[in-house]
């Protein structure tokens, strides 16, 4: 019930971002400064979301089948292969390792 | 019949069928990650964008908190705002209206109708791409989220790799240039550092805060990182780009 809240809060949030750019006065939101900063910010946040995902268990750090998946996703972009694609070749590279007896 | 001689909408369709269908994927990973059918619908119904719904489960997936995931996905979504901003001033929507087009105000809608440069092809592209996007999205989670609790151990069919990969296929075509490669590398690294210090789910905000502060204290282009994940022109940015810039140099 607790996420519920979390979740419907969050979805607040997302709704009101996108209407505060229809009704904030143009100048405050439109500095080059502040579209810069939701620029890097989407990239840092993609950047470290990758990695949590990647290699972060709880509080430690570990080395395990999803860095396969990593590497096995990075290719695959790479070769321009579209999103879909990409998602299935990320955890076919995981489930297989995982076959291969490397958790 | 003569709508579907508009260039703006044959471009909305396409890319409404491209990001539409990999709604699959974030319902197959939500429902993974432990969430019901409808707390997943939910995201793709009422949040409705890609990169902040991933962000949220990614971080509960990692043991995060919900304050965590919420402030996470909140801040992914910050360039909406900028983006309801540019469309405000393109489109010139007024009364009502307002409210239903800043829910579909995405990286996919905003890219479609910044790439035509007349009124109408401006509006048409908007809100084919926007409406056909959620409407698929929604399905294509609805679909995802079934598949995934009929899975059984996300584990084994690797879903936690699916999950990295999603992350990465969302950041990869925001990395054009050094620029945006040195701040997904900073980012990346703070990352790592933080996890062994802060609880579950922090390290992103850390990261997000590190970012932030490059894009304050530097000078580059500041539509950095406003890529939309399916290019809806792929031929060449040069008329997206041109518009954006135009915008922006406004």
């Amino acid at each position: 019930m607790n996420l519920w809240l979390w979740i419907l809060l969050a979805c607040g949030l997302a709704y009101l971002t996108k209407l505060s750019g229809y009704f904030v006065p143009a100048k405050l939101l439109r500095s080059p400064r502040m579209m810069r900063v939701a620029g890097t910010m989407t990239i840092g946040l993609l950047a470290s979301l990758t990695v949590v995902n990647a290699v972060a268990s709880g509080q430690s750090l570990a080395f395990d089948a999803r860095l396969g998946a990593l590497a096995a996703g990075a290719v695959a972009l790479w070769l321009r292969a579209p999103f879909l694609v990409v998602v299935i070749v990320g955890s076919a590279a995981a489930a297989g390792l995982r076959l291969l007896g490397w958790r | 019949m003569k709508l579907l001689e508009s260039p703006a909408v044959k471009v909305g369709v396409s890319i409404s069928i491209a990001t539409g269908l990999y709604g699959i994927s974030f319902g197959a990973l939500a429902s993974a990650s432990g969430f019901s059918f409808w707390q997943t619908m939910a995201f793709s119904l009422l949040m409705f964008s890609g990169g902040s719904q991933f962000a949220f489960i990614g971080v509960v997936a990692g043991g995060g908190s919900g304050i965590a995931a919420m402030t996470a996905a909140a801040l992914l979504g910050l360039r909406n705002g900028i983006y309801g901003m540019q469309m405000n001033a393109l489109l010139r929507p007024v009364g009502w209206l307002k409210y239903p087009q800043a829910h579909i105000t995405i990286d996919e809608s905003t890219a479609t109708a910044s790439g035509q440069s007349d009124s109408d092809e401006q509006r048409r592209g908007f809100w084919t791409a926007g409406l056909g996007i959620f409407v698929l999205w929604n399905i294509f989670t609805g679909v995802g989220a079934l598949a995934g609790d009929a899975l059984g151990d996300p584990k084994q069919w690797g879903l936690d790799g699916a999950a990295v990969a999603a992350f990465l296929g969302l950041l990869w075509p925001r990395l054009k240039g050094r620029e945006p490669w040195a701040i997904a590398a900073t980012a990346a690294l703070a990352t790592i550092i933080a996890v062994p210090f802060v609880p579950a789910g922090v390290p992103i905000l850390v990261a997000a805060v590190v970012a932030g502060a490059i894009g304050w204290f530097s000078h580059a282009r500041s539509d950095e990182g406003m890529e939309p994940d399916v290019d809806p022109y792929p031929q060449g940015h040069s008329s997206a780009d041109a518009a954006a810039r135009e915008w922006s140099a406004e």
